[in-house]
């Protein structure tokens, strides 16, 4: 097998292991993969100090995320690694699905331009975290410890308490909030005897990562019972470096010790591929999948965030996608509330946002499981009925599912404030802001989701506020700050003059006015911040 | 709840529709005549579309039909 890269985590003594008593942080996170280290970029981007606790000494293992969403890529630009992650980074938004030997249709998950971001980028996930890793350097409030292994926890109402152990032996941390981001196999979560439930999908799948010289474009090329499977199915996806990632459906019976073997694997990968291009392994593993949840993510001082809240199959790319989106979510709540800005039942809302995009994560991935994996000879029946009819019938397309691809979670939340008014267009009420291309006075080119800020937002058509501004709230005048020269800001935002449109700090929309004065916008904003919540 | 389906008699041709099925199924194996059922249920559903409608239909079939005993698994494909 090839040799693979290593991202080393180096250990660093704290002052707090040698401290009298347990110091008391206001947030601590545990677990320092992506969801971990995305909570600290945001956390360090507002200035919020915290504390990341990670068992590991390097990274780098595995084939593990891989296809990084549009909002995703939005949140990460927001977090300062959009653009890297870009740079390394193997565009796509085209897809076919196969069966047999044909192509059943294409899809393109981007139809339109106009956006900063693309509809998806494949990275190794190593790529990522080291990006966060680097960007978590330049951010003071950040302090980051590797080898620091969470091996106990003791929750009270206001606050946790850890146990660390280090090289240096165990210290222990007191943590106003502690975030738990470590993982499927949360070490807090079974500490806490905290049950995840769900089910597992009784197959197996076979995961390659190869590096291989290859002209297949960078599409998701998935196949229904093709030739080299027969039965069973498979998925090609390219990666940065020369690498390409197979998945191959082996079926329940398949046994995982025999399968992952290199001499078991090439013939399987040389029947998909041809043998003309000459490859070589850089990782291969057997895997099930599940779909579970934690039933609440908030344990008094605990919150729970991405995997090891809940667990999905990977058909649709909803692991990260949505880890980050919880981490989104989160990031400016705990500012709000540690900032004396909002109250504490502010946070309550996170769980039930991030519950609501977990369970319609879980639903769709089940659902892409089950057609993908079909249980029973009828459910494989009226699943092959579909993909006979496409060829013949427009319809039956859209009951093939090969993965419905992760999209922005869109929010019915109290937060936001109703719509007194018809709105058209495709921004949505509780969803993130659709992105659009601006002119600056200058006019140098601005995409509209650089403009926003960490704090919230207000987007006003027009010369001038006719109101006070509410404190605290960013300004942003279409037409005087930024000009719609493309228009595209008129037709997403459904925009006309004195249009006005409250943006939260994780730039979702909870609130929009066709005319506005001082309080309609102080209410929204203190209803975002919740406010109106019963306490 | 108000019944959307319709369930009176709505068939001109009772008897022509068992016919057309038994034509349809001629000469095909076990598992192409269930492959057929299958497309031709997918074909009728988009056909009617509305939501409410199909459920009450997949309801309908379902009842009294028992499933197998509890733990059971279906045959698997």
């Amino acid at each position: 097998m090839a040799e693979k890269e290593r991202f080393p985590r180096p250990y660093q003594r704290s002052p707090d292991q040698d401290a009298s008593r347990p110091v008391r942080h206001r947030v601590v996170i545990i677990g320092g993969g992506p969801v971990g280290l995305a909570l600290a970029t945001d956390l360090g981007v507002r200035g919020v100090p915290c504390v990341v606790a990670d068992g590991k000494s390097e990274f780098g293992e595995g084939s593990r995320g891989l296809c990084y969403a549009k909002r995703t890529l939005e949140i990460l630009d927001r977090l300062g690694v959009g653009e890297r992650a870009l740079a390394k980074g193997v565009t796509w938004q085209l897809g076919k699905v196969f069966h047999h030997e044909k192509l059943l249709y294409e899809f393109n998950l981007l139809p339109e331009s106009g956006h900063k971001m693309p509809a998806f980028i494949n990275l190794q996930q190593y790529y990522l975290e080291q990006f966060l890793y680097e960007r978590c350097h330049e951010l003071p409030d950040v302090d980051l410890r590797f080898q620091n292994k969470c091996t106990g926890i003791e929750a009270f109402p206001n606050y946790a308490r850890i146990r660390l152990e280090t090289p240096d032996g165990p210290y222990e941390l007191e943590a106003e909030h502690l975030i738990a981001c470590d993982g499927s196999r949360s070490a807090v979560r079974q500490l806490m005897g905290l049950s995840f439930e769900g089910r597992v999908f009784e197959d197996r799948f076979l995961i390659a990562d190869i590096k291989m010289l290859a002209d297949y474009p960078a599409e998701r090329w998935f196949w229904f019972d093709p030739p080299f499977n027969p039965g069973q199915s498979a998925l090609l996806h390219k990666q940065p470096d020369d690498i390409w990632r197979i998945d191959l459906q082996l079926g329940w019976d398949a046994d995982p010790a025999e399968e992952r073997k290199p001499e078991r694997v090439r013939p399987r990968l040389e029947a998909m591929l041809g043998k003309e291009r000459p490859f070589e392994f850089e990782w291969i593993s057997i895997y099930s999948f599940h779909c579970r949840r934690l039933e609440r993510f908030i344990h008094g001082p605990v919150i729970f965030a991405g995997d090891s809240a809940h667990l999905v199959s990977p058909f649709g790319a909803r692991g990260f996608n949505s880890g980050v989106q919880d981490t989104d979510n989160l990031a400016w709540k705990l500012e709000a509330v540690l900032a004396g800005q909002a109250p504490k039942t502010l946070l309550q809302t996170y769980g039930l946002e991030r519950e609501a995009a977990a369970d319609e994560n879980i639903l769709n991935s089940t659902r892409a499981t089950d057609f993908i994996t079909p249980k029973s000879r009828t459910s494989r029946t009226i699943r092959d009925a579909a993909l006979s009819l496409t060829a013949e019938v427009p319809f039956a397309r859209t009951l093939i599912n090969s993965g419905r691809l992760s999209t922005p979670s869109v929010y019915d939340t109290p937060l936001s404030t109703p719509d007194t008014e018809a709105f058209g267009g495709t921004a949505r009420l509780g969803g993130p802001l659709p992105d659009a291309p601006l002119a600056r006075p200058d006019g140098s080119p601005a995409w509209l989701l650089n403009l926003l800020g960490p704090r919230f937002t207000l987007l006003y058509c027009g010369d001038e506020l006719p109101c006070e501004l509410p404190g605290s709230m960013q300004l942003v005048r279409i037409g005087r700050d930024v000009m719609d020269e493309a228009g595209l800001f008129q037709q997403r935002y459904d925009a006309k003059p004195g249009s006005a449109y409250l943006v939260r700090p994780d730039q979702h929309l909870c609130a929009r006015f066709r005319r506005v004065d001082t309080p309609v916008l102080r209410a929204a904003m203190e209803r975002a911040l919740g406010w109106e919540l019963p306490r | 709840m108000n019944r959307q389906i319709v369930t009176s008699p709505n068939l001109e041709d009772p008897d022509g529709l068992y016919a057309a099925f038994v034509v349809a199924h001629q000469g095909l194996s076990d598992a192409q005549s269930e492959l057929l059922n299958a497309r031709l249920v997918l074909i009728l559903a988009n056909h009617i579309g509305d939501p409410d409608v199909l459920r009450e239909a997949l309801a309908l079939a379902r009842a009294g039909l028992a499933p197998t005993a509890a733990g059971e698994p279906s045959p698997r494909p």
